[in-house]
């Protein structure tokens, strides 16, 4: 299990178990944290699974897929640590792991 | 007021299915989608996405599906109601009047949603002062561009919407075409055509800005944007326009009374029937122990509702199962000559 830290925009903090394999995003979903839609349902076709990554795990998580970042253009108040929590994969070399959710998805 | 025997919500996989199965056991339908064009989520989310689950099919695109689906129903008169959304319902003695945003009034015993997960809306600017300007000066989509002749847009987005307004704009008005970012994802073709308009001074091309505020007291006057480095520039405009795509909304469904579980509908897997008697859910949008949100499970749910809706419809008469393969009656209604 690899542990993740998600922040909502009020800064409330949940930290939970996430089974590796899974994605960022089914992390939130499966532990019903509020700020994360995933309207499509993981299928790159939204953008309501949008995450800020803290700054110093940006790097460590895997990168962008193709066509990811034509989707954080609809997301909102994209910047340059912005992802879609279902593109990130869950895995040991991301244990601890902290991403900041959105005002809104 | 339009009777009918039921009417469906959404015109997705699972909405298009539901009507073929209401129309087989002989019951009419019509159908409510706030889209402009049918196949819902197929359609919109995923046109050129192949799917490889649907039984039988072992690859087809989005579109193909949705095609596939209307071809299906080309034996029925189906009237659909497209652009519109069902704003509200309420029970008269047992029927469902139903309304929608443009008027049209519907009275039913059944009323099908297969609605995905909402409508469709255009995903807008979040700055509350935009919303005073909504509709006046600041747009979502054009549905008369001389209003822009002779002044100053700007618009905002990267996708092809964006930039072919930037480009049909540019003939008759002074144009800000503002990306959050360098790279755009228009065709190949169209983001060429914007740097040459750019190039020639036709287009003021800001791109890694984004929308802070909407200034101007009674009409807008001018737009904040921030760079990403933080700089803020003023811009003087008379309308903008946003194309951030599309983002859906459960909208007026969450007042109907329904025994909702986030954005979903809680249902039965007997008859997909909600709390209220004669709404039913069926799709990406009811909820049950087991659900999965596939486009078959969507199939078996409506195949199941509509079975359901013939009680409401035909009270006095008995609904018998009868096999495509072998009714009369059935292939009557496909009309397909029996031999």
């Amino acid at each position: 299990m690899t542990k993740i830290t998600y922040i909502e925009h009020n800064k409330k903090s949940h930290t939970v178990e996430v089974a590796k394999g899974l994605t960022v995003m089914e992390g939130a979903v499966e532990n019903n944290i509020p700020g994360i839609d995933a309207d499509c349902g993981g299928g790159m076709a939204c953008a309501t699974c949008h995450v800020y990554v803290k700054e110093e795990w940006f790097n460590k998580v895997n990168k962008k897929s193709e066509g990811e970042d034509d989707m954080l253009d609809q997301a909102y108040e994209p910047n340059k640590y912005s992802r879609l929590s279902c593109q990130i994969s869950v895995t040991d070399d991301i244990d601890g792991l902290i991403v900041n959710l959105p005002e809104k998805q | 007021m339009i009777k009918t025997d039921a009417l469906i919500i959404g015109a997705g996989p699972a909405g298009l299915f539901t009507a073929h199965q209401l129309k087989l056991i002989g019951l009419d339908c019509e159908i409510v989608d706030n889209l402009d064009k049918i196949g819902g989520q197929c359609i919109e989310l995923y046109p050129d996405k192949p799917i490889y689950d649907i039984p039988a099919v072992s690859e087809c695109t989005g579109e193909e599906l949705a095609k596939n689906l209307i071809d299906q129903l080309k034996p029925f008169n189906i009237k659909f109601h497209l652009n519109e959304r069902v704003d509200e319902v309420k029970n008269n003695n047992g029927n469902w009047e139903v309304k929608t945003n443009k008027g049209t009034k519907f009275s039913t015993p059944n009323i099908i949603i297969a609605g995905g997960v909402g409508s469709f809306e255009p995903r807008k600017f979040f700055s509350k002062e935009c919303e005073k300007f909504e509709n006046k000066s600041i747009f979502y989509s054009i549905k008369d561009k001389t209003i822009f002749k002779g002044k100053t847009v700007s618009i905002f987005g990267g996708g092809d919407s964006a930039l072919d307004w930037a480009i049909e704009l540019s003939k008759n008005s002074k144009i800000n075409l503002i990306h959050r970012r360098d790279e755009f994802k228009g065709a190949q073709s169209t983001v060429e055509k914007v740097q040459e308009l750019a190039k020639e001074g036709k287009i003021n091309l800001l791109t890694k800005y984004q929308l802070k505020d909407a200034k101007g007291s009674n009409s807008l006057e001018s737009i904040d944007i921030l760079h990403d480095n933080k700089e803020v520039k003023n811009l003087k405009t008379d309308f903008v326009l946003g194309f951030f795509g599309l983002i859906m909304q459960l909208g007026p469904i969450a007042n109907w009374g329904l025994n909702l579980d986030k954005k979903k509908i809680n249902v039965d897997t007997e008859k997909f029937e909600t709390n209220q008697k004669g709404i039913y859910a069926v799709g990406d949008i009811c909820n049950y122990p087991g659900k999965l949100k596939l486009i078959l499970s969507g199939f078996h749910e409506g195949a199941l509702a509509a079975r359901a809706c013939f009680k409401l419809a035909r009270p006095n008469e008995k609904y018998r199962f009868e096999f495509t393969t072998t009714s009369k009656n059935v292939k009557k209604r496909l009309g397909i000559k029996s031999d």
